[in-house]
Protein backbone atom coordinates (compact mmCIF):
# COMPACT_ATOMS: atom_id res chain seq x y z
CA UNK A 1 0.00 0.00 0.00
CA UNK A 2 1.35 3.46 -0.87
CA UNK A 3 3.06 5.40 1.90
CA UNK A 4 3.72 9.00 0.91
CA UNK A 5 6.58 10.97 2.43
CA UNK A 6 4.15 12.72 4.79
CA UNK A 7 3.92 9.53 6.86
CA UNK A 8 0.33 8.92 5.83
CA UNK A 9 -0.66 5.43 4.78
CA UNK A 10 -3.43 5.13 2.24
CA UNK A 11 -5.60 2.07 2.86
CA UNK A 12 -8.22 2.77 0.20
CA UNK A 13 -8.97 5.24 -2.57
CA UNK A 14 -11.93 3.80 -4.48
CA UNK A 15 -14.93 4.80 -6.51
CA UNK A 16 -17.85 2.76 -5.20
CA UNK A 17 -21.16 2.11 -6.90
CA UNK A 18 -24.24 3.67 -5.31
CA UNK A 19 -25.48 0.40 -3.84
CA UNK A 20 -25.97 -1.09 -0.41
CA UNK A 21 -23.34 -3.68 -1.32
CA UNK A 22 -20.84 -0.82 -1.45
CA UNK A 23 -21.80 0.05 2.12
CA UNK A 24 -20.87 -3.46 3.23
CA UNK A 25 -17.62 -3.35 1.24
CA UNK A 26 -16.57 -0.02 2.71
CA UNK A 27 -17.46 -0.99 6.24
CA UNK A 28 -15.57 -4.27 5.99
CA UNK A 29 -12.49 -2.49 4.67
CA UNK A 30 -12.53 0.03 7.52
CA UNK A 31 -13.08 -2.68 10.11
CA UNK A 32 -10.01 -4.53 8.82
CA UNK A 33 -7.99 -1.33 8.84
CA UNK A 34 -9.09 -0.39 12.36
CA UNK A 35 -8.17 -3.86 13.59
CA UNK A 36 -4.78 -3.74 11.86
CA UNK A 37 -4.10 -0.34 13.44
CA UNK A 38 -4.64 -1.87 16.88
CA UNK A 39 -8.03 -0.43 17.81
CA UNK A 40 -9.94 -2.45 20.40
CA UNK A 41 -13.12 -4.27 19.37
CA UNK A 42 -15.54 -1.64 20.71
CA UNK A 43 -13.68 1.12 18.89
CA UNK A 44 -13.59 -0.94 15.70
CA UNK A 45 -17.38 -1.32 16.00
CA UNK A 46 -17.87 2.43 16.55
CA UNK A 47 -15.72 3.34 13.57
CA UNK A 48 -17.41 0.68 11.44
CA UNK A 49 -20.94 1.82 12.24
CA UNK A 50 -19.96 5.47 11.59
CA UNK A 51 -18.66 4.53 8.16
CA UNK A 52 -21.83 2.52 7.50
CA UNK A 53 -23.98 5.52 8.38
CA UNK A 54 -21.92 7.89 6.23
CA UNK A 55 -21.90 5.50 3.27
CA UNK A 56 -25.66 4.95 3.53
CA UNK A 57 -26.10 8.73 3.51
CA UNK A 58 -23.91 9.01 0.39
CA UNK A 59 -25.49 6.08 -1.47
CA UNK A 60 -29.13 6.55 -0.49
CA UNK A 61 -29.61 10.24 0.32
CA UNK A 62 -26.80 11.76 -1.74
CA UNK A 63 -26.63 9.69 -4.91
CA UNK A 64 -30.14 8.22 -4.48
CA UNK A 65 -28.91 4.83 -5.73
CA UNK A 66 -28.22 6.41 -9.15
CA UNK A 67 -26.12 3.90 -11.10
CA UNK A 68 -24.34 6.73 -12.93
CA UNK A 69 -23.14 8.34 -9.70
CA UNK A 70 -20.21 7.09 -7.66
CA UNK A 71 -19.08 7.40 -4.08
CA UNK A 72 -15.43 8.36 -3.60
CA UNK A 73 -14.14 6.45 -0.59
CA UNK A 74 -10.76 7.23 0.95
CA UNK A 75 -9.23 5.66 4.05
CA UNK A 76 -5.87 6.78 5.35
CA UNK A 77 -3.93 6.84 8.57
CA UNK A 78 -0.92 8.40 10.18
CA UNK A 79 0.65 7.46 13.50
CA UNK A 80 -1.97 9.53 15.35
CA UNK A 81 -5.25 9.13 13.49
CA UNK A 82 -7.46 7.14 11.16
CA UNK A 83 -9.23 9.37 8.62
CA UNK A 84 -12.10 8.39 6.33
CA UNK A 85 -13.41 10.61 3.55
CA UNK A 86 -16.66 9.83 1.75
CA UNK A 87 -17.84 11.96 -1.17
CA UNK A 88 -21.09 11.72 -3.09
CA UNK A 89 -22.42 13.39 -6.22
CA UNK A 90 -25.76 14.39 -4.79
CA UNK A 91 -27.53 17.73 -4.52
CA UNK A 92 -25.68 18.75 -1.38
CA UNK A 93 -26.32 18.46 2.32
CA UNK A 94 -27.01 21.15 4.89
CA UNK A 95 -26.37 19.88 8.37
CA UNK A 96 -28.51 22.63 9.86
CA UNK A 97 -31.50 21.17 8.05
CA UNK A 98 -31.28 17.91 10.03
CA UNK A 99 -33.66 18.08 12.98
CA UNK A 100 -32.25 17.10 16.38
CA UNK A 101 -33.39 13.46 16.66
CA UNK A 102 -33.17 13.57 20.46
CA UNK A 103 -35.67 16.43 20.69
CA UNK A 104 -39.03 15.32 22.05
CA UNK A 105 -40.69 16.55 18.86
CA UNK A 106 -38.52 14.25 16.73
CA UNK A 107 -37.75 11.28 18.96
CA UNK A 108 -40.41 9.07 17.34
CA UNK A 109 -39.21 9.75 13.81
CA UNK A 110 -38.14 6.73 11.81
CA UNK A 111 -34.91 8.25 10.50
CA UNK A 112 -32.39 10.99 11.16
CA UNK A 113 -30.12 9.41 13.80
CA UNK A 114 -27.11 8.51 11.64
CA UNK A 115 -25.26 11.80 11.97
CA UNK A 116 -25.81 11.83 15.73
CA UNK A 117 -24.24 8.36 15.96
CA UNK A 118 -21.29 9.40 13.77
CA UNK A 119 -20.63 12.41 15.98
CA UNK A 120 -20.87 10.29 19.13
CA UNK A 121 -18.43 7.67 17.87
CA UNK A 122 -15.83 9.67 15.92
CA UNK A 123 -13.54 12.45 17.17
CA UNK A 124 -14.11 14.69 14.15
CA UNK A 125 -16.99 14.74 11.66
CA UNK A 126 -17.13 17.60 9.20
CA UNK A 127 -19.00 18.22 5.97
CA UNK A 128 -17.88 20.21 2.97
CA UNK A 129 -19.72 20.91 -0.28
CA UNK A 130 -18.12 19.49 -3.42
CA UNK A 131 -17.71 21.34 -6.71
CA UNK A 132 -19.72 21.22 -8.91
CA UNK A 133 -22.10 19.16 -6.78
CA UNK A 134 -22.18 16.74 -3.92
CA UNK A 135 -20.99 16.47 -0.36
CA UNK A 136 -17.74 15.37 1.24
CA UNK A 137 -17.71 14.10 4.80
CA UNK A 138 -14.46 13.62 6.70
CA UNK A 139 -14.34 11.52 9.85
CA UNK A 140 -11.32 11.18 12.09
CA UNK A 141 -10.64 8.78 14.95
CA UNK A 142 -7.64 9.07 17.21
CA UNK A 143 -5.42 6.02 17.47
CA UNK A 144 -4.50 6.95 21.02
CA UNK A 145 -6.85 5.09 23.40
CA UNK A 146 -6.69 7.82 26.08
CA UNK A 147 -7.97 10.32 23.54
CA UNK A 148 -10.42 7.97 21.87
CA UNK A 149 -13.47 9.55 23.50
CA UNK A 150 -16.62 7.54 22.79
CA UNK B 1 -25.25 -13.12 10.12
CA UNK B 2 -28.60 -11.90 8.83
CA UNK B 3 -31.55 -11.41 11.12
CA UNK B 4 -33.29 -14.45 12.59
CA UNK B 5 -36.68 -14.01 14.23
CA UNK B 6 -38.43 -16.68 16.29
CA UNK B 7 -41.55 -16.27 18.35
CA UNK B 8 -42.75 -18.08 21.45
CA UNK B 9 -45.72 -17.49 23.68
CA UNK B 10 -45.36 -16.89 27.42
CA UNK B 11 -48.93 -16.52 28.68
CA UNK B 12 -50.45 -13.77 26.59
CA UNK B 13 -47.07 -12.22 25.83
CA UNK B 14 -45.36 -12.95 22.53
CA UNK B 15 -41.60 -13.13 22.96
CA UNK B 16 -39.76 -12.34 19.75
CA UNK B 17 -36.26 -13.81 19.96
CA UNK B 18 -34.12 -11.79 17.56
CA UNK B 19 -30.59 -12.66 16.57
CA UNK B 20 -28.13 -11.24 14.05
CA UNK B 21 -28.09 -7.85 12.36
CA UNK B 22 -30.78 -5.21 11.97
CA UNK B 23 -29.48 -2.90 9.26
CA UNK B 24 -30.80 -1.06 6.22
CA UNK B 25 -31.78 -3.45 3.47
CA UNK B 26 -31.15 -6.53 5.55
CA UNK B 27 -32.90 -7.02 8.87
CA UNK B 28 -34.96 -3.85 8.92
CA UNK B 29 -37.64 -4.90 6.44
CA UNK B 30 -37.77 -8.37 7.93
CA UNK B 31 -38.37 -6.98 11.41
CA UNK B 32 -41.11 -4.68 10.10
CA UNK B 33 -42.92 -7.57 8.39
CA UNK B 34 -42.70 -9.73 11.50
CA UNK B 35 -44.26 -7.07 13.70
CA UNK B 36 -47.00 -6.55 11.10
CA UNK B 37 -47.71 -10.28 11.04
CA UNK B 38 -47.87 -10.48 14.82
CA UNK B 39 -50.31 -7.57 14.99
CA UNK B 40 -52.45 -9.05 12.22
CA UNK B 41 -52.58 -12.29 14.19
CA UNK B 42 -53.83 -10.37 17.23
CA UNK B 43 -50.61 -10.47 19.23
CA UNK B 44 -50.40 -7.08 20.86
CA UNK B 45 -48.11 -7.73 23.82
CA UNK B 46 -44.70 -8.08 22.26
CA UNK B 47 -41.42 -8.54 24.09
CA UNK B 48 -38.40 -8.28 21.79
CA UNK B 49 -35.50 -10.32 23.16
CA UNK B 50 -32.37 -8.56 21.87
CA UNK B 51 -29.85 -10.85 23.59
CA UNK B 52 -28.41 -12.16 20.34
CA UNK B 53 -28.58 -8.97 18.28
CA UNK B 54 -25.00 -8.44 17.17
CA UNK B 55 -25.40 -5.22 15.24
CA UNK B 56 -27.96 -2.48 14.76
CA UNK B 57 -27.61 0.72 12.73
CA UNK B 58 -29.73 3.88 12.61
CA UNK B 59 -32.11 2.21 10.20
CA UNK B 60 -32.55 -0.66 12.63
CA UNK B 61 -33.22 1.79 15.45
CA UNK B 62 -35.78 3.45 13.20
CA UNK B 63 -37.51 0.12 12.72
CA UNK B 64 -37.70 -0.40 16.48
CA UNK B 65 -39.31 3.03 16.84
CA UNK B 66 -41.77 2.36 14.01
CA UNK B 67 -42.65 -1.03 15.48
CA UNK B 68 -43.19 0.55 18.88
CA UNK B 69 -45.58 3.07 17.31
CA UNK B 70 -47.43 0.43 15.27
CA UNK B 71 -47.97 -1.78 18.30
CA UNK B 72 -49.08 1.16 20.44
CA UNK B 73 -51.49 2.34 17.72
CA UNK B 74 -52.98 -1.15 17.69
CA UNK B 75 -53.67 -0.83 21.40
CA UNK B 76 -50.74 -2.98 22.47
CA UNK B 77 -47.28 -2.60 23.91
CA UNK B 78 -43.78 -3.48 22.74
CA UNK B 79 -40.92 -3.75 25.21
CA UNK B 80 -37.26 -4.74 24.96
CA UNK B 81 -35.39 -7.48 26.80
CA UNK B 82 -31.68 -8.21 27.26
CA UNK B 83 -30.05 -5.30 25.47
CA UNK B 84 -26.39 -5.84 24.75
CA UNK B 85 -23.96 -3.10 25.69
CA UNK B 86 -23.72 -1.78 22.14
CA UNK B 87 -27.48 -1.51 21.69
CA UNK B 88 -27.78 0.06 25.13
CA UNK B 89 -25.13 2.62 24.16
CA UNK B 90 -27.12 3.50 21.04
CA UNK B 91 -30.32 3.95 23.04
CA UNK B 92 -28.41 6.30 25.37
CA UNK B 93 -26.88 8.33 22.54
CA UNK B 94 -30.19 8.67 20.73
CA UNK B 95 -32.18 9.08 23.98
CA UNK B 96 -34.45 6.27 22.85
CA UNK B 97 -34.13 4.90 26.37
CA UNK B 98 -36.84 7.48 27.12
CA UNK B 99 -39.15 5.69 24.68
CA UNK B 100 -38.57 2.00 25.30
CA UNK B 101 -39.26 0.09 28.48
CA UNK B 102 -36.32 -2.29 28.87
CA UNK B 103 -35.72 -5.33 31.04
CA UNK B 104 -32.87 -7.64 31.95
CA UNK B 105 -35.04 -10.50 33.30
CA UNK B 106 -37.70 -12.17 31.18
CA UNK B 107 -40.12 -13.05 34.01
CA UNK B 108 -40.19 -9.43 35.18
CA UNK B 109 -40.66 -8.26 31.62
CA UNK B 110 -43.57 -10.66 31.06
CA UNK B 111 -45.22 -9.66 34.34
CA UNK B 112 -44.99 -5.98 33.35
CA UNK B 113 -47.56 -6.52 30.58
CA UNK B 114 -50.25 -7.56 33.08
Amino acid sequence: MPEPASGHTQHADQLLDSTLESVDVGEALVLRTARDLGMDEDTQHRVGISVREALVNAVAHGNRYNVRKKVHFVVESDPETLTIRIEDEGDGFHEASVPDPTDAANIMRHSGRGLLMMRAFMDVVDYQPRVPTGTSVRMVKSLRPAEAGA
Amino acid sequence: MSLQLNTRQVGDVTVLDASGKVTLGEGSAQFREKIKDLLNAGNKKILVNMADITYIDSSGLGELVSAFTSVANAGGAMKLLNLGKRVEDLLQITKLYTVFETFTEEPAAVRSFA
